[in-house]
């Protein structure tokens, strides 16, 4: 059965290795766009959106589009699902157009793997509910590894919500396989104990001066007010505890580096002084997800 | 109208009765039990190498007549509970309407009765809707034929309004069934609160939600004097409290289902709907207190919960399909697997806690004594094979639906007969 992407959890390192290394290939030089390379030619991949996001919609569909194949984009308003027909019957008909890989975002934790166990097309998790989100850990890994040159033994703090965080998630399980000390931080809330046990060399910390101290990676998340289904804390008293400010960044490594999977809340979960400092690796990421997804629906389409 | 079961290894818990002898029914009712009795005018079933039990009782099913015919009805229903060795069956009042009135329960009676295979009590709803504010017509169903009372699938979360269907209950002198799970806890839960629910970024149910109702009505059940029954015990502390409740000589009694003392988180398979019920699967520790609460006898009896949906409803997202799976034919086989195999607890102690410990949690007296192969009891007799290998497969099941998590697993022996007032109306492949 041809194999997708559905999650960071269950892949191996090696195989981050190879989608890091030939993502590098991608990255445009100096002022360039992205090479078109056409190793894909006559693929058809189809984007499947049932929640919204323009950003990873666009950055998939740039991806395909660099390596020749055809893209089809479904978005939820747009397609049966609102008018109540089942994930599997629309699922079925596109089968019936026979693509060769479907990129999928649901608001579903677990919503590809449900599907993948009735499809024999592979599948790319762009985002499943409040559980993964693959690509942008890759895309992350690959902004550290052009900055830092490595992953192993560096300190990465991951703070916000991270109950919450399908990419606090995915960052967890890859950045475990290369041997990184995580130090996970928020609101008690938004940080359930179990999540110390999601992958090894986790720590929780509630304090965020403390989960900063020497960090080589700042990785801020993005508060879900969407997602969180009681009140955590005022909004003033949220930027004021876990707030990145510009004072944080002195107990960091000097030449750390900030990062966020965007949309930003400028003034909630971080200052503009530090998201637009020397530091921030924020447009590096979005051009990173470009090359990235070329790598993993390249490796999907290909094989 | 005679039937004669010869030869089969007959056992009853509760006259002790332990030995190859042969069973007699006569006019629907037990006639006798002993060895060599006369054949002259009686059919004969000859059960030699199986056991001859007192007919199974099941008092935790959803029917899903009236309603939600799609996913079941009563006749298939009892179709299926008669396949797993059942002959009694008292089903949840949460169909559509629910069973809060004289007319549902009237309903259920008289279908049941002319197209149910086995018998099938009703249990009224506590409240009017199960909505938990004002009490239903709980008087007047008991006596159109519910024995019992449940919101089953919600909780009661008013305790004021607990306690006075429990005072009711005490008056009627009949047991009040709770679904223990306080809703602000588990709101938005999926799956069991653990290190697994985290990982998969389901939202939990905490062990906590179970544990504070059980705590609660316990309370209550002391407050009002009621025959106060925990359904679906899943946690731990529940199953604690419950053992404490009962040394204080509260009248307070548990069951648990074949699924909680089977499986654990760590046997879900990922997101997929086969696994999701309420209570949901717990953790490993949990999952011991249960089997050991069977064993001690801190639980009283074994219930399958059989909760029936239309193969479209469960082939959805897992956090968007209904709780629930089915579990009347694999009963039998999983709680052997588990419980007698195993070596935990007897063959007789089996059967017990599907017959004569499920009857005296109802209470039945009278000409609806059950539970025992008794004279003048209800002539209603299961056989089963205790060791034959078979395998599970849903495709086959009787039941309407084919959400289970057991389809495709070998069991070491199962039903073979049902026998429902000395009529034969169910028999396994081959016999
Ligand atoms: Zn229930
Ligand atoms: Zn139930």
């Amino acid at each position: 059965m041809p194999k997708g992407l559905l999650g960071i959890e269950g892949i191996e390192r090696d195989e981050i290795e190879q989608i890091l290394e030939r993502a590098r290939a991608f990255q445009p030089h100096g002022g360039q766009t992205f090479a078109k390379v056409n190793t894909c030619t006559g693929r058809l991949v189809v984007n499947m959106f049932f929640e919204n996001s323009t950003r990873t919609r666009s950055s998939f569909e740039i991806a395909a589009k660099r390596l020749g194949a055809d893209t089809l984009s479904i978005t939820a308003s747009g397609s049966s699902v609102s008018k109540g027909e089942s994930l599997v019957d629309t699922i079925n008909t596109l089968v019936a157009m026979r693509p060769s890989a479907i990129v999928m975002r649901h608001a579903a934790s677990g919503a590809p793997h449900f599907l993948s166990r009735h499809l024999t097309t592979p599948i790319v998790n762009a985002g499943d509910g409040t559980h993964e989100h693959p690509t942008q850990a890759l895309l992350d890994a690959r902004t550290i590894l052009d900055r830092c040159g490595r992953l192993e033994g560096l300190r990465v703090a991951i703070i916000g919500d991270i109950a919450h965080s399908r990419v606090a998630r995915s960052n967890i399980h890859l950045l475990a396989k290369f041997g990184v000390d995580l130090v996970l931080c928020g609101p008690p809330m938004l940080l359930p104990r179990e999540m110390a046990r999601v992958a090894s060399g986790v720590t929780l910390e509630y304090d965020l001066r403390r989960a900063v101290k020497d960090a080589d990676v700042i990785m801020m998340l993005r508060v879900q007010l969407e997602r969180i289904h009681e009140p955590a804390m005022p909004a003033g008293e949220y930027f004021r505890f876990y707030g990145l400010r510009q004072e944080h960044m002195a107990l960091a490594r000097p030449d750390a580096i900030v990062m966020h999977p965007g949309p930003m809340n400028r003034g909630r979960e971080i200052s503009s002084e530090v998201a637009d400092s020397q530091q921030s690796m924020i447009l590096n990421q979005v051009e990173n997800g470009v090359s990235v997804r070329m790598a993993v629906l390249e490796r999907v389409l290909l094989q | 109208m005679k039937l004669l079961i010869q030869n089969g290894r007959v056992i009853c818990p509760e006259t002790g009765h332990d030995a190859v002898a042969d069973v007699l029914i006569e006019d629907g009712r037990i006639a006798g039990v002993g060895p060599g009795l006369s054949t002259s005018g009686a059919e004969v079933i000859d059960a030699a190498g199986l056991v001859v039990a007192p007919g199974f009782i099941d008092i935790h099913v959803h029917l899903r007549e009236p309603g939600f015919e799609h996913a079941e009805t009563i006749e298939t229903g009892a179709q299926a509970a008669a396949a797993g060795g059942f002959t009694t069956v008292c089903c949840m009042p949460n169909t559509n309407p629910v069973n809060d009135s004289v007319t549902v329960t009237k309903y259920i009676v008289e279908t049941a009765r002319r197209k149910a295979a086995i018998n099938v009590f009703p249990i009224g709803a506590i409240t009017k809707g199960s909505n938990g504010e004002e009490l239903a017509s709980i008087g007047s169903m008991i006596a159109a034929g519910a024995v019992a009372i449940s919101d089953d699938g919600k909780p009661v979360m008013n305790a004021r309004v607990i306690r006075r269907a429990m005072e009711t209950a005490r008056a009627l002198d009949i047991p009040v069934i709770e679904h223990c799970e306080d809703l602000n806890l588990s709101a938005g839960g999926d799956m069991h609160e653990c290190d697994d629910s985290v990982r998969l970024g389901l939202r939990g149910i905490p062990s906590a939600s179970e544990d504070v109702m059980v705590a609660r009505d316990i309370i209550l059940a002391e407050l009002t004097g009621v025959r106060y029954h925990v359904a679906h015990i899943s946690t731990k502390n529940a199953v604690a409290m419950v053992a404490y409740a009962k040394q204080r000589g509260l009248r307070v009694t548990a069951e648990a289902t074949q699924h909680h003392i089977a499986l654990d988180t760590g046997h879900m398979k990922p997101y997929d709907s086969a696994y999701k019920m309420k209570p949901p699967l717990r953790c490993e520790h949990d999952v011991k207190a249960v089997v050991d609460g069977v064993v001690s006898g801190a639980i009283d009896c074994l219930a399958t919960d059989h909760a029936p949906h239309a193969g479209d409803d469960k082939m959805q997202e897992f956090e968007r399909c209904p709780f629930g799976i089915i579990g009347l034919e694999t009963a039998l086989g999983v709680s052997l697997e588990v419980l007698v195999h195993s070596g935990l607890i007897s063959l007789p102690r089996l059967i017990a806690l599907y017959t004569s410990e499920p009857a005296r949690v109802i209470g039945w007296k009278n000409e609806l004594a059950r539970g025992a192969l008794k004279p003048g009891y209800v002539g209603d007799v299961t056989v089963f094979h205790p060791e034959y290998p078979w395998v599970y497969d849903v495709k086959n099941s009787l039941s309407k639906s084919s959400n289970t998590p057991f389809s495709g697993r070998t069991f070491q022996g199962g039903p073979i007969l049902t026998i429902v007032g000395g009529q034969v109306v169910w028999r396994a492949d081959g016999f």
